[in-house]
């Protein structure tokens, strides 16, 4: 599509559904009557209601009073905690930072577009929360931002404040290649074993400068150490401040991982991807390092051959905290479909399922007090859906995010022909039409104007 | 006997384990690392159990008899035949194999820095005598992988080029590409020109675009290089004929690659035609109507769109766009989920895909099931994966159904074979019992009761 006319409707759009956010406002205050609620923490409770009130899930019982409340009639319906994508690139503007092997100063909350329409297609498939990554070219990568899918409102109104600041490391195939991006001088590492070696020397850089910063605090130097956005976050780690989640693919690279953190005394908080995480369940259970992995998605390269789909369930046997991401704008809308799939191979009991893509997700990320389950106190992050969540033939019908509702499928289908017609009128618009078209009532500045927006969304396309 | 049983009740446990017993009397060798076990063949009966005929109504309690690679029986009285190996179909369901009508099966193993594993595509625009039944692995991880969900036929195409070559159909099981080959050449494979302003990737910058018009005239070249070739094709098939019926005409010199594109061009044979957008088909419905081709569109994003022509032409659609979002920002969230649904109620012959190229095409069952999420009904969601892409690809004759006669490609699983929680517990290729395992199982064989080192 012309570039003009998606970015201007696109900003129709964004004003579209701000519009149901405003038109949908619930203050907070909503009882779901009568739906079969997915707890993720207790069990599955039938004809129950759950209150939710400030945001918050208030009651959950039977013939609630709803008082105030907007009220829900969900009789025959699901409901399940909003799911929670522990890997997910987003509303990025930027994904990767292309040039040093330690990024550790690159902040995904620098690039966030809150206008980005895989929100609101997660959304759809009742997801209310991701943890937006850097990606995977360097050995220490940028500091993650955790979300919720508030769509509509602007980048900051979508952090989720309360999540602790986390940074991504990475190993294997992606990091090698990325010393071979066109445009960018070759640099180290080339291999498993150098990729080590830069987490190595960051850390021995870290701690040195950690200690020179506490002299000085001590009062035993009187020039204050310069400043470093590269160590500040490394020094964090090394405090149990931040959360390391850091990708690989074989065995070997988490053990090797694992062992390095040991040596400098910080901690793994998950290993993202962890395709052969299945190989090592009893040591990784032993570390004490949670595992966010794709259900059944492999053999794309070389490093990915080794997978299995019994992975989550060898994991989840071992007692190891498991979630099941999609590191995709498409694979995010199904997450529900891929927590199923844990229960045919190997047999994962459901309720462990479903915390796969909720409750573990929250854990892992740092956020489980505040959402992950249908528990009192929690924030009212809830998927609504017309059956069961795991079969094949239900839909997520409602989302809602701090009891705000933030999708809602009627009225998606109700506002399609009004969002037709926006369209039409935006197309037939005199900066819209094609250029041969243009021209009837010729304005100079106007053509002028255009010319300079145009390359604007261009940049940055590489991932 | 290593299948992997994970009973939720009691009683399905007792059941699983009298099955496994049946089972294990068929074939008792699952060691690790044998791919491409291509099963057992013999006299079956599956007994009381509910069979999706597909072609015609649910039969409950039924049998249904295997001998001799055929299905023989079927129905809720059956006579078992002596010596028969019974399999106790009891709470379980009988499907037809599954048919993914637009893969790349066995053409690639790794495609992403594994360059020796690929033989997906040729070099050049023309390649109509690229054949993908000579570049099939039949020992590729990704045949056990997707049979044991359930699959049991493909087709599988060569990408890349203009004409891309000519695609096979396969069935799931064989030591050879011949034992494998249902057709060895099926049709040819065209990448329609598409209107597209993606002009390639400027290194360290990102993607380039042109203007729409320049798009396409760009289309339009391509077309007309298209043309060029099928015109060519058509004059050496009649010089070939001619001197075929009067060999004191000149014959023609012999061309490979004009000479594979004769029976395509002449409409003997079917084109596939990939195309997603609604300009595109009606390029293809303009195109395959003045060179008089038999077209199938394979990618349809946008057939919905052009539903009436599509069938007034009577071409199907094999539609792969169920884990794809919709190509405009604007467009409703669910508009490929309910591509299926719309084909159906126009009345348009379309198959769902996973267009996969090997390793996820055991996705096959959950993308029928989403569409049927979106409007499409069960029916036409199993049909959608069994009787329809067999008919797309003029197999329904042997199989995409339980019928008596038919080729005995069964699966029976322990639910609604296109949920994603289903297992699958007994498969048949070709009448032969196929053992459920494959690279995913030898390795969770392999490390599932692993403890830590002493």
């Amino acid at each position: 599509m012309n570039k003009a006319i998606r970015s201007t409707v696109l900003f129709a759009l964004v004003l579209s559904f701000a519009a149901i956010g405003v038109a949908q406002r619930t203050s907070g205050d909503v009882l779901i009557r009568n739906a079969t609620v997915m707890t993720a923490s207790s069990g599955t409770k039938t004809n129950t209601d759950v209150l939710i009130s400030n945001g918050k899930i208030a009651r959950i019982g039977k013939n609630l009073k709803a008082g105030n409340a907007k009220e829900i009639d969900a009789t025959g319906k699901y409901v399940i905690p909003g799911i929670i994508d522990a890997h997910s690139h987003a509303m990025l503007d930027a994904v990767n930072e292309f040039t040093y092997a330690v990024t550790s100063m690159a902040r995904i909350r620098d690039v966030l577009d809150p206008t980005d329409v895989t929100i609101y297609r997660a959304l759809a498939g009742g997801v209310t929360a991701a943890n937006l990554m850097h990606g995977s070219a360097n050995p220490i990568g940028g500091q993650n931002t955790v979300v919720k899918f508030r769509y509509g409102r602007s980048a900051d109104e979508m952090v989720f404040e309360k999540a602790p600041p986390g940074i991504k490391f990475a190993m294997g195939e992606n990091v090698k290649r990325a010393r071979n991006i066109p445009g960018v001088p070759r640099r180290y590492p080339a291999s498993r074993m150098g990729t080590l070696e830069v987490m190595r020397d960051a850390f021995v850089r870290a701690k040195d400068y950690k200690k020179s910063w506490d002299n000085y605090r001590a009062g035993k130097t009187r020039v204050p150490p310069k400043k470093s956005e590269e160590l500040d976050p490394i020094v964090e780690i090394l405090e149990g401040k931040r959360l390391v989640h850091a990708h690989g693919y074989r065995s070997d690279e988490h053990l090797n991982l694992m062992r390095l953190a040991d040596e400098f005394g910080f901690k793994i908080s998950t290993l993202q991807h962890g395709l052969e995480a299945y190989k090592i369940a009893p040591e990784i259970k032993k570390y004490g390092a949670g595992v966010s992995i794709f259900v059944d998605f492999w053999g794309y390269k070389m490093e990915a051959y080794d997978t299995i789909p019994y992975n989550a369930y060898i994991l989840w046997k071992n007692g190891v905290v498991v979630s099941i991401n999609s590191d995709s704008g498409e694979r995010i809308r199904r997450l529900n479909l891929d927590a199923a799939k844990t229960m045919k191979y190997g047999g994962v009991p459901e309720q462990e399922a479903l915390k796969m893509i909720t409750l573990n997700a929250a854990i892992q990320l740092g956020v489980d007090k505040y959402t992950g389950s249908i528990d009192v106190g929690k924030d009212a992050d809830i998927g609504i859906w017309s059956g069961h969540p795991f079969s094949v033939y239900s839909h997520a019908e409602m989302t809602l995010v701090d009891g705000e509702v933030f999708f809602d499928r009627s009225k998606d289908i109700a506002m399609r022909k009004e969002l037709e017609e926006e369209r039409k009128r935006l197309e037939a618009m005199e900066p819209n039409l094609p250029p041969a078209k243009r021209g009837k009532k010729k304005k100079p500045e106007a053509k002028s104007e255009e010319k300079a927006k145009t390359p604007k969304r261009e940049a940055g396309g590489v991932q | 006997m290593k299948q992997i049983i994970k009973s939720k009740i009691g009683s399905i446990l007792t059941l699983a384990f009298a099955v496994v017993c049946v089972a294990g009397t068929v074939f008792a060798q699952n060691g690790p690392a044998d791919q491409n076990k291509t099963g057992v063949g013999g006299t079956f009966a599956i007994t009381n159990a509910n069979i999706y005929t597909v072609s015609g109504e649910m039969i409950k309690g039924g049998t249904v008899v295997i001998s001799g690679g055929k299905i023989t029986a079927v129905g809720a009285r059956v006579s078992i035949p002596r010596g028969a190996v019974r399999v106790n179909g009891s709470g379980l369901n009988v499907y037809p194999g599954m048919i993914d009508a637009g893969t790349n099966m066995g053409l690639l193993e790794i495609g992403n820095g594994v360059a020796g594993t690929v033989d997906a595509g040729e070099t050049g625009n023309i390649n109509p005598n690229a054949k993908a039944i000579l570049g099939i692995n039949p020992h590729t991880s990704h045949i056990n992988v997707t049979r044991v969900n359930g699959i049991t036929t493909v087709q599988s195409m060569p990408s890349g080029s203009l004409v891309a070559g000519q695609s096979a159909i396969i069935d799931l099981n064989g030591a050879t590409q011949s034992a494998m080959a249902v057709e060895r050449q099926f049709a040819l494979v065209v990448n329609f020109p598409q209107i597209s302003t993606f002009a390639g990737f400027t290194p360290g910058v990102g993607p380039r675009f042109i203007d729409f018009k320049q798009a396409v005239k760009r289309r339009d070249n391509r077309l007309k290089d298209l043309k060029k070739v099928f015109e060519a094709a058509k004059r050496y098939g009649k010089v070939r004929q001619a001197n075929a019926k009067d060999n004191s005409l000149p014959a023609p010199e012999t061309d490979l690659k004009m000479g594979a594109m004769v029976p395509y061009v002449n409409g003997e044979k079917p084109i596939v035609f990939i195309a997603q957008r609604a300009r595109d088909i009606h390029g293809v419905l303009k195109f395959a109507e003045e060179m008089k081709v038999k077209a199938i569109i394979n990618g349809g994003m946008e057939a919905w769109k052009v539903a009436d022509d599509l069938k007034k032409a009577s071409v199907p659609v094999i539609y792969n766009r169920i884990h794809n979002n919709p190509s405009n920002e604007d467009d409703p969230y669910d508009l490929n989920f309910e591509g299926p649904a719309k084909l159906a109620k126009a009345g348009v012959l379309f198959s769902i895909s996973t267009g996969n190229n090997g390793a996820s095409v055991r996705e096959l069952p959950y993308q029928a099931g989403l569409a049927s999420a979106f409007g499409l009904s069960k029916e036409d969601a199993l049909k959608s994966v069994t009787l329809y892409p067999a008919r797309i690809l003029g197999i329904d004759d042997r199989v995409g159904s339980i019928e008596v006669g038919k080729v005995a490609n069964i699966v029976v699983a322990d639910g609604d074979m296109l949920e994603a929680m289903t297992n699958i517990k007994h498969m048949w290729i070709g009448g032969r019992k196929i053992p459920l395992t494959s690279r995913h199982t030898e390795f969770f064989e392999a490390f599932k009761d692993r403890k830590l080192a002493q």
